[in-house]
């Protein structure tokens, strides 16, 4: 503990507050009925409003990429026409990344942990955060109004001049997801500030959980990169419905321009996607290891460093487009530039989990999958970011599997590892451990069955968003098939216990996993406004050498705040925070 | 590990396919170790430190700079070794020889089409000689596309308001596939072509001869063979079934009913009219998604093809 300093320390008398292990009120309960949900401005309810919703997308994302796969069953016509084929992936692609991905961790679970862990009530601005939820659901109308209207049969991509000729419902659709990302922008804002001005007296930079240093530089992503696509969608319609050449050259536009204008916004996004998983999977490996995580700095910081070097790489979508030899040749080494601090994270978890006391409960599961499947994707996107390689690579499956295993292998493990290890958090019960366990297997060996063979058929040169295909390629599709379904019933017991849990789960108690962050030392679930204190942090969020004593202090006799500097009473705990 | 990697690629017909191919390996066996380390790492701590008790007490250990220094500092040799290797093979795939001999293609929805230097042309299948450096030149007319022959790791996209160039050297005399790796719509995926390897003097005598179709063959015999040649078979059957087009089985002298309610028969001129102009009337029940001929057939090929619509009943 610091020495004090008369002139600029001030002192705060701090107790002990031991979390209510079976709290009879908490945010679940505090207001009833559909009303209260619909018009809360609690972050926690929104977190799960959101947290329903990608549930929704993702069942019917992943409904439609079963449709794709069965239909690859034959090289020929299996059930479906080519038409509704090439509308089935563009739907695939544009749930998953702009309604599922994008949104997941950072809308769902960083709106419900992102104030605990900083021990605030709520985020800076809860009816704005509100207000994200609802323009979230406005884009998501419209987008379905466009698939139920013609659909789209673009790719996620919308590459012009194609996007602009095709008589499908791209307009509808673009205005959807330009309606979104104003929800993505809003919410980032919103955590920014929050990180900034809401943290808990001790909680200094220094001190931040890993999972917040992770949603802020995605944050930052999200209110930079994400006016781009708006733009880029907005000149899209203008010439779509006012004829005015921006990127068709029978107009006089550039439709080389279009992908410039979209990866500058999607290649940041994929950042917006992964790192939130990366601040996940600092949590869970440190707390189930029970140890202090490993190269703090390194970890936090190559978040960083990643959001930055991410604006720089949007080239290496194009490398066959036709750029100058110049620019393929900066866009590779930059590519190869930001694949240095994700290594560094792979290595930090490592030794994590030396020496510590690893308990394989399945959010640990979860994350030594995630290090596994993501690691692979990291060292395809090396094959893919080798100029001469990626030559042949482009626009094959060997790019699908590549993305398949980053964003499903590591984001969607990272957001498993997230919602089993926060789930007795949101809802106060267990889930059964043993299907969690089973579960996680079930989707490991299906997802590799998945998406294996996609880089054998990719470099073998099977191109991507292909309805048929030559014969040679048929046992690796039928391979893959049954891997997705293998995956899609790992899917499903997922749903089934953890809805089990929801009616019928065992209490989980304030912290069952004897973890030192902030968010378990409050109740479970926690209450209306987070803490029934004012929290105090004396200690780094991993500091597991300490007691748990010196975790669970708030402003003594404070009622939240308002006597603070009163000295009444026993002292308890000495914290001292620079005013 | 050879053997594997040779599974994984395809044929390589490219003389500079190699230097692809040892990168290939090169991050692939790479990887593979470094993986198959970070994974029994990752095996053998979740075994070896498994919690044994409730009560265990962990190490401090916050960072340590020698260690991580190592693992920055070696990845980084190795993407900065694979970034130059990547490089040079790129520049030499880009920059085709000053002798490379030329050919126009041009990608429209959905088919190639391969302009030789005396005028010859050919539809969705390249003819081209073997040991020679051939520079493709390539156009599009609608959307983009992509232009890519596996055996030989060569990919460009095809732009409908520039040229784009793509070169290779074919190093043995076979058959290889040629596809469209840009999504251009609903047959995006038959949008694809053979290139033909062969012989210097097969190529030049293929070249003197023109193409296949022979001016003493019978009119309709000529229209099969056109049709067959400018691909028009990938979406018009000759047997009734249904494609992306109308099938032309039982086309010649019926009904034809379309999407404006208007209906006309199919005359002659209605036959010219679809080539040259094939969105002015489109169809009941098809998309006006055809590219027109006009340029690529000439009138007394016209006339070849209206004679062999005639027999097909």
């Amino acid at each position: 503990m610091a020495t004090t300093d008369a002139s600029n320390i001030k002192r705060l008398q701090v107790e002990r507050f031991k979390p209510d292990e079976s709290p009879k009120e908490h945010y679940l309960n505090a207001e009833k009925g559909l009303w209260s949900w619909l018009t809360t401005v609690d972050h926690k309810r929104i977190g799960l409003m959101y947290l329903a919703s990608i549930a929704l997308f993702f069942l019917f994302g992943g409904i439609l990429a079963l449709v794709l796969r069965t239909e690859l069953l034959t090289p020929a016509r299996n059930f479906i026409d080519a038409d509704v084929y090439n509308q089935i992936f563009t739907l695939h692609g544009a749930i998953m990344i702009f309604f599922f991905l994008v949104p997941s961790v950072p809308a769902a679970l960083g709106n419900f942990i992102l104030p605990l862990q900083l021990g605030a009530k709520d985020v800076a601005f809860p009816r704005l955060n509100l207000a994200s939820f609802y323009i979230y659901t406005l884009g998501s109308i419209f987008t379905l109004i466009a698939i139920f209207t013609g659909g789209v049969d673009t790719g996620w991509t919308f590459y012009t001049p194609y996007s602009a000729e095709t008589s499908t419902n791209v307009l509808m659709m673009t205005l959807g997801i330009f309606i979104l990302g104003f929800s993505s922008i809003l919410t980032g804002v919103n955590f920014i500030v929050t990180i900034h001005k809401m943290r808990a007296p001790g909680l200094t930079w220094n001190k931040l959980p890993l999972n917040i240093w992770a949603l802020y530089a995605t944050s930052i992503i999200q209110v930079l990169a994400t006016p781009v696509l708006a733009i880029t969608l907005l000149l899209l319609t203008m010439e779509r419905a006012l004829g005015i050449g921006i990127f068709d050259p029978n107009l006089g536009g550039d439709p080389v321009l279009y992908q410039h204008f979209f990866w500058f916004y999607s290649h940041p996004a994929v950042y917006i996607m992964i790192v939130p998983g990366f601040g996940v999977i600092s949590e869970v490996i440190s707390t189930f290891s029970r140890k202090t995580i490993f190269g703090y700095w390194a970890i936090a910081l190559s978040s960083l460093a990643i959001a930055f070097i991410g604006f720089l790489v949007w080239g290496h979508h194009m490398f066959t487009a036709g750029q100058s030899s110049l620019a393929n040749m900066v866009f590779s080494f930059l590519t190869f530039l930001v694949g240095i601090p994700t290594g560094i994270k792979i290595f930090n978890w490592l030794a994590t989990m030396y020496k510590g006391s690893i308990d394989l409960k399945s959010p640990m599961l979860y994350a030594m999958v995630f290090l596994f499947l993501f690691t692979i994707g990291g060292f395809t996107g090396i094959m893919l970011g080798a100029l001469a390689v990626d030559i042949h690579l482009h626009d094959t499956y060997y790019v699908v599997a590549h993305f398949h295993y980053v964003m499903m292998g590591g984001m969607v493990m990272a957001f498993l590892a997230g919602i089993h290890y926060w789930w007795p958090k949101m809802f106060g019960k267990m889930y059964s451990e043993f299907w969690a366990k089973i579960a996680c297997g079930i989707i490991f060996i299906g997802f590799n069955m998945t998406f294996l063979p996609q880089f054998i058929m990719g470099s073998q040169g099977m191109p991507r968003r292909y309805y048929n295909y030559i014969d040679q390629f048929q046992p690796f599709h039928q391979f893959s098939t049954i891997g997705s379904y293998v995956l899609g019933v790992g899917f499903l017991i997922i749903a089934a216990y953890m809805i089990h849990s929801l009616l019928r789960g065992k209490e989980a108690g304030s912290n069952p996993w004897g973890s030192r962050a902030l968010e378990w030392q409050t109740s479970s679930p926690a209450p209306h406004h987070n803490f029934e204190h004012t929290p105090v942090i004396i200690n780094g969020p991993y500091d597991y050498h300490k007691p748990m004593s010196e975790f669970q202090l708030g402003i003594a006799h404070s009622h939240n705040g308002h006597h603070e500097g009163e000295h009444v009473g026993a002292e308890t705990e000495t914290a001292s925070e620079k005013a | 590990m050879n053997r594997l990697i040779e599974y994984m690629l395809p044929p390589a017909r490219n003389s500079a396919a190699g230097e692809t191919d040892a990168l290939f390996a090169f991050i692939n066996i790479t990887s593979f170790i470094l993986l198959a380390g970070i994974t029994f790492a990752i095996l053998y701590f979740a075994w070896k430190y498994r919690r044994k008790s409730d009560n265990d007490v962990t190490p401090v250990i916050t960072h340590n700079s020698k260690l991580e220094i190592t693992w920055s500092v070696i990845p980084l040799i190795l993407v900065m070794i694979v970034f130059g290797w990547g490089f040079t093979g790129y520049m030499n795939l880009s920059t085709p020889p000053d002798d490379a001999y030329e050919i126009r293609v041009v990608g429209k929805s959905w088919l190639w089409e391969f302009h030789y230097e005396n005028g010859t042309t050919s539809v969705n299948e390249m003819n081209v000689p073997v040991n020679r450096p051939v520079k493709l030149v390539m156009s599009s007319d609608d959307v983009i596309h992509s232009f890519f022959v596996p055996d030989f790791r060569v990919k460009r996209d095809v732009l409908p308001n520039r040229y784009s160039s793509l070169w290779f050297e074919a190093s043995e005399v076979g058959e290889s596939i040629i596809f469209c790796t840009e999504y251009c719509g609903t047959q995006h995926s038959n949008m694809d072509a053979v290139v033909n390897i062969m012989p210097q003097d097969e190529f030049d005598e293929w070249l003197e001869a023109g193409d296949t179709i022979d001016e003493d063959m019978p009119p309709a015999e000529r229209g099969e063979a056109l049709v067959t040649q400018n691909g028009c078979t990938a979406c018009h059957s000759a047997d009734g079934s249904d494609g992306v087009g109308p099938s032309f089985a039982g086309l010649w002298e019926s009904e034809r009913n379309f999407s404006d309610s208007e209906s006309t028969t199919a005359d002659e001129n209605y036959i010219r009219e679809s080539i040259l102009e094939p969105n002015a009337k489109i169809v009941e029940g098809y998309d006006g998604v055809m590219p027109s001929y006009q340029g690529v057939v000439d009138d007394q090929q016209i006339d070849d093809i209206i004679e062999y619509l005639k027999t097909l009943d």
